[in-house]
């Protein structure tokens, strides 16, 4: 029997592994109408060479594998950061229940999320009544602040008209006369997850700062944007170097709390974000600092329109801080404090520390725009070569950027950017151009399997991994916490390299 | 909080209870969702609640789509086919990888479950129709991944409003390139639930896989045996399938097939020669178990590998339709299996005896997981089904006592209610209400996938159902909740 010790009771990942079940498996291809294990083996092969990656770049039709969600995601994370939120999807169902499901496998928190229902009739006649019905009932069960209103491409091929239906859910009672709720147009079949969260912050934003600003009065508070942002950690470390500069900000949207939330054995649907009356004050910031760039497109633009200075820096890496607290000091006026540069001084100390180990690596990456040129800037400070860049959610602003950046080093001028392109086309890429590391999100793990290329887990989904979320790329201690991901992963790796006793294990060193 | 103790319950009138949780709703919202609210009642022959009709919209009901239902479930597992999500890329990326229908193969060389395939729609297709992409991207997929057995179309909710003939596109494909390929209008508005996308996977495999059976099974010379069974509904979660399929080898019967997890499309095409079609996810397949049985005269039934009481009682019954020679097989094997199962109730049972558990899941489990809680000595106070009909709430009714809280497609305010009042020592559900009990402080097993473990099903994923339980229940962090500051009992622990 395969179960045979109580005191080592066997899972999926041993017990299988038994002989009755690989006797099990034998046995059923007899049915299975598989292909012998010399064709398997051959086209295996063929997958691994040039030919099969020209025909693989020739895709016009198939996408595999790509790097991207779809707009509503981004839309319900936007909303998710304000105080008493309820994110509020009008289409199908079937939707909002893998927005909570892929959330909360990355967050593992609980993550709140009403759709209006939609089903036949509601794509023949219209979703007007499921918006009306959703809305009051949402009001009433979960008694939000604030329901924000984004949409499902279901929704968007019907044409429903939000502003209509909302104004008519208003003149109904389903949601008081005063009651916010902001909406945002965001189809899957336009954009992707950051285009959706840009359009649902701009909508938010303009639906609580109603009115352009009077006269000069400014609040003295710094606009924060962070973006389509999946690190709690940067979220709080944003806030400590404010804090440690003695700046204040206001964050828009800060989910920090509401997808990190203390377990105290009571659960609260809302246990944060930002205060709707700082939302609402936005307009009177002195000036907006966007963490991201691509996300933040439409919601700038907006800024811009109300004549409040904005601009995009992303706190990556030591460059990246740098140009982080300068900008925060000539903002406010205040000094960088002695604190943060003992921090700058300990994150350079520990780069110099590990360079020698980072020189000349060559790293594949993939990912959303901003994260991608984030980590390029910090790769490029330590002396590591960026070779393969998958943007499955590119556009021509981004990849000028990048190449801008790749060109400034030339750690950077071999690098080439893949726009896009998928993880299938990475396959192609890392069996073709090998390189020394892979970063990526969970998925990456599927290409550690096939090509062996070592994987740091960097971006969003992380499934397979616990905790990395809470962690901060951003700031000084965030080069120190990418540096200890990047560097150990290849020591790591290392390692699993030299450890055949009287074979490999030469260079099985203690000290490196 | 320790959880050495059965959670005192503070004696709670459920239909009281059922009153309050209805009291937030709007008038209209109240008076729909009451009648999926009740107790049951011992002399009726349902649970007494109404089912398979919209959800309420704004309720935050836990219900997926009919994507999910044919893409996710039913279609998602055959190893051997790429299933492309066609439409916009949300939906296959959401679905990608999520379900963890565990499958032998090289994965992107002669098996496809991992991966993604998607036609990305983008504004143009949507306008102009994705009909041509379509037929291109299933040449680039036979291209690119040769050893594929065929493909399937997944629809997603644009795919019917604009009026796509993905049929005609599939008929010409599959022509060309001498493969089956399968259109499945399983937009997500379809229906009320994921419930009606596994009949539309089900009426797709009737339409376009089975009029081949007869031709690939006499292409393969294939020999028909007397002890021939497909296993129907069963996605080898955490390998369940196999921990199944083991017990039914052994007591001497020859498994053709698996309906969907591990399966192949030639799987699909033997099982219209078996002898009998062992169900047991009902809720998903039962369309196909029965349209066998009307055009192949293939006897169905179900059974229920969840637990020791259960699987013997399964491979009872499965064995008492065939001959003498199988039944004493069932009988050698069930003994065969005694000490194992007695090593794990000695072991278990003390830690889990009088623990209650409520229950919130889809499919076949809000039913047939309740046995082996009640072989571990635990007792069902609750449960549901996110998409269950009236059919599996009368088969219900077999597996649950007088008095047991019912509610159909629940919400989150109702679920999070009921729980705070019922305070069940374990609750069991899916990944979106995980988090919500565990920061009330409550042990919460995922029954969807398992938590990542499994296989739960069969005499050997008993021993892991028991295990983890078990880790849920008396999980040391559970004491770490509350501060040693805290007013309450904890500060006068401290005090003695």
């Amino acid at each position: 029997m395969a179960q045979n010790d109580i005191n080592k009771i066997k899972d999926h990942a041993e017990l299988f592994h038994q002989s009755e079940y690989q006797e099990l498996f034998a046995e059923k291809k007899q049915f299975e109408g598989g292909h012998s294990p010399e064709e398997v083996e051959r086209v295996a092969e063929w997958t691994k060479g040039w030919e099969y990656r020209e025909k693989n770049f020739n895709r016009e039709a198939l996408t595999v594998n790509p790097a991207k969600a779809c707009q509503p995601l981004g839309a319900i994370l936007a909303a998710s950061g304000f105080e008493g939120t309820l994110p509020f999807v009008h289409g199908s169902q079937g939707c909002v229940a893998y927005f909570r499901s892929h959330f909360t496998r990355h967050f593992k928190e609980p993550f709140s999320t009403v759709s209006s229902s939609m089903t036949e009739d509601a794509a023949v006649f219209g979703g007007q009544n499921n918006m009306i019905e959703g809305l009051a009932n949402s009001y009433k069960l979960y008694q939000p602040k604030m329901i924000a209103v984004s949409t499902t491409c279901m929704a968007e091929v019907i044409g429903d008209d939000l502003q209509a239906f909302i104004t008519n859910a208003k003149h109904a009672d389903a949601v008081p006369h005063d009651f916010p709720v902001p909406y945002a147009h965001t189809p899957s079949f336009v954009g992707s997850h950051i285009t959706g969260y840009d359009e649902m912050l701009k909508n938010i934003l303009t639906t609580l700062n109603p009115t352009k600003p009077t006269g000069s009065w400014r609040n003295g508070k710094i606009n924060i944007i962070p973006g389509f942002e999946t690190y709690v950690g940067n979220l709080r470390e944003v806030k400590r170097i404010a804090k440690a500069m003695d700046v204040e900000i206001n964050l828009l949207a800060d989910n920090s709390d509401v997808l990190d939330s203390p377990n105290t054995g009571t659960y609260q649907m809302y246990p944060g974000g930002t205060p709707l009356a700082d939302a609402a004050d936005t307009i009177h910031g002195e000036a907006t600092i966007a963490l991201q760039a691509y996300s933040t497109v439409r919601t700038r633009k907006m800024i811009t329109g109300w004549g409040q200075p904005n601009q995009v820096v992303r706190p990556i890496g030591i460059r990246g801080t740098d140009e982080f607290l300068m900008k925060l000091s000539a903002l406010s006026g205040k000094p960088i404090p002695a604190e943060l540069e003992a921090e700058r001084g300990r994150a350079v100390d520990a780069l110099t520390d590990s360079q020698a180990w980072l020189h000349g690596k060559r790293v594949a990456l993939y990912g959303d725009p901003d994260l991608v040129i984030g980590l390029v800037q910090f790769l490029l400070e330590v002396g590591a070569e960026p070779v393969h860049i998958v943007v499955s959610n590119s556009n021509d602003d981004f990849e000028t950027e990048l190449r801008a950046l790749l060109d400034s080093s030339p750690a950077g001028s071999g690098a080439t950017i893949w726009g896009g392109k998928d993880l299938w086309h990475m396959r192609s890429l890392l069996f073709t151009e090998p390189v020394d590391l892979l970063i990526g999100n969970s998925y990456g793990k599927y290409l550690w399997r096939d090509t062996k290329t070592p994987l740091v887990r960097i971006g969003y989904p992380i499934f397979d991994r616990h905790h990395l979320h809470r962690y901060s790329t951003y700031g000084y201690q965030g080069a120190i916490n990418l540096l200890n991901w990047i560097v150990n992963a290849l020591l790591d790796e290392l390692d699993r390299n030299t450890i055949v006793p009287a074979k490999t294990d030469i260079s099985y060193d203690l000290i490196r | 909080m320790t959880t050495t103790e059965p959670r005192p319950v503070a004696p709670v009138d459920v239909k009281t209870l059922i009153e309050e949780v209805l009291e937030p709703y709007p008038e209209k919202a109240k008076k729909k969702r009451a009648k999926h609210l009740n107790v049951y009642d011992h002399a009726k022959a349902d649970c007494g609640v109404k089912s398979n009709v919209k959800s309420v919209p704004g309720s935050m009901t836990t219900r997926g789509c009919a994507y999910a239902g044919s893409k996710g479930v039913v279609w998602g597992p055959i190893k051997d086919m790429v299933h492309i999500s066609h439409g916009p890329v949300g939906c296959g990326y959401y679905s990608w990888s999520g379900r963890r229908n565990y499958y032998i193969g090289t994965t992107g060389i002669d098996s496809y479950g991992t991966m993604q395939f998607t036609s990305d729609f983008q504004e143009r297709d949507v306008v102009f129709g994705g009909d041509k992409k379509l037929t291109k991207l299933i040449e680039e997929v036979e291209e690119l991944f040769p050893l594929n057995r065929g493909q399937s179309i997944q629809s997603e909710c644009p795919i019917g409003l604009i009026g796509d003939d993905i049929e005609a596109v599939a008929r010409k494909t599959a022509k060309e390139i001498g493969k089956t390929i399968v259109p499945v209008r399983c937009e997500g508005f379809r229906g009320v639930s994921q419930s009606l996308g596994h009949h539309i996977a089900n009426d797709t495999i009737r339409d376009w896989v089975f009029p081949n059976s007869e031709k690939v099974a006499e292409e393969q010379n294939h020999q028909v045996g007397p002890y021939d069974v497909a296993i129907i509904g069963d996605y080898n979660i955490g390998g369940d399938a196999w921990s199944s399929r083991i017990l039914l080898e052994e007591i001497g019967l020859r498994v053709v097939a698996q309906w969907s997890g591990d399966g192949t499309l030639n799987e699909m095409f033997l099982t219209p020669k078996v002898k009998l079609n062992l169900v047991h996810c009902y809720r998903s397949m039962n369309y196909i178990a029965r349209h066998m049985e009307e055009t192949y005269q293939i006897p169905w039934m179900e059974y229920n590998f969840f637990g020791p009481t259960q699987i013997a009682e399964s491979l009872r019954t499965i064995a008492a339709r065939f001959d003498a020679t199988i039944q004493a097989n069932a009988e050698a094997v069930i003994a065969k299996y005694e000490a194992q199962i007695k090593a794990v109730l000695d072991k278990f049972r003390p830690r889990l005896e009088g623990k209650t558990v409520a229950l919130m899941v889809g499919g076949l489990r809000p039913r047939h997981v309740v046995p082996a809680f009640t072989d571990l000595g635990m007792q069902l106070i609750a449960t549901g089904y996110e998409f269950g009909h009236n059919d599996d709430y009368k088969r219900t009714t077999h597996y649950i006592e007088n008095g047991t809280l019912i509610y159909d497609d629940v919400s989150a305010s109702e679920f999070e209610h009921f729980v705070k009042k019922l305070n069940p020592d374990l609750v069991a559900s899916g990944i979106k209400e995980k988090y919500v009990f565990q920061k009330m402080a409550l042990p919460f097993r995922q029954m969807h996938s398992w938590d990542y473990s499994g296989p739960y099903h069969g005499y050997d994923g008993f021993a892991i159902f028991a295990r983890d339980m078990d880790l849920a229940l008396n999980s040391p962090t559970w004491s770490l909740i509350p501060t040693p500051w805290g007013k309450d009992k904890a500060l006068a622990a401290a005090a003695h």
